[in-house]
């Protein structure tokens, strides 16, 4: 058992009746990180945070916090500390007083617990003035402030989200995003996050577990979660992604169904007698022209262009299915629907994940 | 346009107000100049002379007052207490349970007070249903819990539960889920719960709840009558006796005049402490 890590999951198993909603989980969480899991809703991540919060009893494993068990702490012993979905917060109280709701139930003195209410709403470049204000007169950022605020004052050993910015408009959430990145930063205390986005999770996170079916797929930092997905699940749960069907004879030689394979490529992983997917962002993607060879090449007829603001994003219609390729606005291609393309790319764009024999 | 508008609101709102002001407001302007009125006269013609405020003081008046509002307000808290349990649940563990549980609650309501009032006369007098059967079977008798002040009390809670259940549960109801787990997740005890966070955002069912006991139960009379033998007075026994047997209007509609008084401005503070939009589920 790795004694290091702040949090530490065995064999989490958890049943509603006859539904495993987690198949025995393991997980380490290191001190200081901001630690993001992702999962399509019903994959067990909202069951896992509430394990985890100590809002749900567990059906089977363990779970401690540095040397202690604490899946028998009820929540409210728990030195961990949980941002609602909804906030939660506390609607006939002021700001103030919501901040300062887990030190007042610590009976601090009344002029320490302002004291540190407004290091907190400084810390969130709140003003001070909004120490009086009702949480009705906060907009929808100001109260994910004020909620994180009062989960800071708690001064919680770990801090748990639960998607607490899915109810946000796209440009607010992009900031909070990046507000959050500092905060985990200037704080120093170890993030638990949920979210169903994977772009939202690669922002901000250390590392990113993606999870399925109350499994965990991988866990991995967002680099590698990017570009080295261990499984179709993973690569296309991150947006566009090209899999492209893989085989290699005992002798070694690679062949595939859809791609031209120039001779002599090779690729990471794929063992004589193996089999996969070759993986390739639509970014790295090229079209075909000139004398630039390609390790891999397919033809293909123009399907669709679909401006993406910076980048311009093409469907190619091929044998294979649908072919998607990204290129900036000024790369733009000369070449008008129903019109014949080439696309390659070469190995070293690639990924290939290795499937089971 | 708009003050056509305005006109026709005007206009078609005319038959509720003459309505109120016929049957309401009347009534209410004839007793407040009767309780000025000198003893016993039935025109409003007399010298107004405020006697029969004197007689509430001198002739004890003001014990039955006292002991309406003591007895509504012991059992507006036994209500509370005993209410609170129930409409949790019925607001948020019961879940097909809770239409049942209005139905036979409503249900009750169907038969007269009086009726289901004399049903506990006959089940707990001496020789009743309970006290008989048992010395029928054992020989030994006990006495009878009528006729006292407990048992008015325990009436009173027994005939307005639903006007304290229902009000409750729906203050319950707006309590949201989230606020108490996060209130219990910041380290919060379960009676810290129920203080700091389901209290305070369940005070308006909790003010409808008791303000409507409270009040049905200060203007109550059976309860004494029938299930307390009289053994104490309630102030409402007091204005129907100046009413009809005394042949004191001006006395009877003194005792209303100081009981609508009393009641009113509670009701009027009460109301004016709580967000009364947001049990009737309108957003401000």
């Amino acid at each position: 058992m790795d004694s290091s890590a702040l949090l530490r999951l065995r064999g989490v198993v958890k049943k509603f009746g006859d539904f495993t909603a987690l198949k025995g989980v393991d997980l380490d969480i290191v001190e200081g990180e901001f630690f993001t899991i992702v999962g399509p809703s019903g994959s067990g991540k909202s069951t896992l945070i509430r394990l985890l919060v100590g809002m749900d009893e567990l059906t089977e494993g363990s779970i401690w916090l540095r040397d202690g068990r604490i899946d028998e702490t009820p929540a409210n012993l728990r030195p961990t500390c949980m941002v609602f979905q909804s906030l939660a917060l506390f609607p006939h109280m002021t700001v103030g007083q919501n901040i300062e709701f887990p030190l007042k139930l610590r009976k601090e003195a009344p002029a320490a617990r302002r004291a540190r209410a407004e290091e907190l709403l400084d810390l969130l470049r709140l003003p001070r003035s909004y120490y009086d204000k009702r949480i009705s007169q906060c907009s929808g950022g100001e109260r994910q402030r004020v909620a994180l605020a009062r989960a800071l004052a708690f001064d919680p050993e770990i801090l748990f989200f639960d998607e607490p910015l899915s109810a946000l408009d796209y440009r607010l959430r992009k900031t909070l995003e990046k507000e959050l990145k500092d905060l985990h930063a200037r704080t120093g205390k170890t993030f638990v996050y949920i979210t169903h986005s994977l772009e939202e999770a690669m922002v901000m996170s250390d590392r990113i577990a993606i999870m399925k079916e109350g499994h965990f797929e991988q866990i991995a930092v967002a680099d590698e979660i990017y570009s080295a997905p261990v499984s179709r699940f993973v690569a296309e749960f991150m947006g566009e992604v090209n899999l492209f069907g893989l085989r290699a004879d005992d002798a070694g030689l690679i062949t595939s169904d859809i791609l031209k394979i120039r001779a002599g490529v090779a690729v990471d992983n794929l063992d004589p007698g193996g089999h996969g997917l070759l993986m390739v962002r639509p970014e790295y993607v090229r079209f075909a022209g000139g004398e630039r060879a390609f390790d891999f090449t397919l033809t293909g007829t123009l399907h669709g262009e679909y401006a993406l603001g910076s980048r311009i994003q093409y469907e190619i219609e091929t044998t294979g299915g649908m072919v998607t390729v990204e290129k900036l606005r000024e790369d733009r291609l000369n070449a008008s629907e129903g019109e014949q393309v080439t696309i390659g790319f070469d190995s070293a764009v690639t990924h290939f994940i290795r499937e089971a024999t | 346009m708009r003050t056509l508008d305005r006109k026709l609101g005007l206009l078609s709102s005319l038959p509720l107000a003459v309505v109120l002001v016929v049957s309401f407001l009347a009534p209410l302007v004839v007793v407040a100049i009767f309780s000025v009125m000198p003893q016993k006269v039935f025109s409003l013609t007399n010298m107004p002379d405020f006697s029969s405020y004197a007689v509430f003081f001198d002739q004890g008046y003001y014990k039955s007052l006292l002991w309406s509002l003591g007895m509504a307000l012991v059992s507006t808290v036994i209500l509370l207490v005993v209410c609170w349990p129930l409409s949790y649940a019925m607001a948020k563990v019961f879940k097909k349970f809770t239409l049942v549980l209005t139905i036979a609650v409503v249900m009750s309501l169907f038969v007269s007070e009086n009726i289901r009032l004399f049903g506990w006369v006959l089940t707990l007098m001496k020789g009743g249903l309970i006290e008989g059967h048992i010395r029928a079977w054992t020989g030994v008798g006990f006495d009878s819990p009528l006729y006292g002040v407990p048992i008015i009390v325990f009436g009173l809670v027994y005939v307005y539960l639903p006007f304290m259940l229902f009000p409750l549960a729906q203050g319950i109801a707006m309590v949201p889920d989230d606020t108490r787990q996060a209130a219990y997740d910041l380290g919060a005890t379960r009676w810290q719960v129920l203080w700091q966070i389901e209290v305070p955002l369940a005070a308006p069912g909790i003010v409808v709840g008791s303000l409507l006991s409270f009040v049905l139960a200060a203007g109550a009379l059976a309860e004494s009558k029938i299930l307390g033998g009289q053994a104490v007075i309630a102030i409402a026994d007091d204005i129907e006796t100046a009413f009809t047997f005394g042949q004191n209007w001006p006395l009877g509609s003194a005792l209303s005049m100081i009981l609508i008084v009393i009641i009113g401005g509670l009701a009027l503070f009460g109301v004016s402490k709580v967000d009364l939009d947001a049990i009737m589920g309108r957003k401000r």
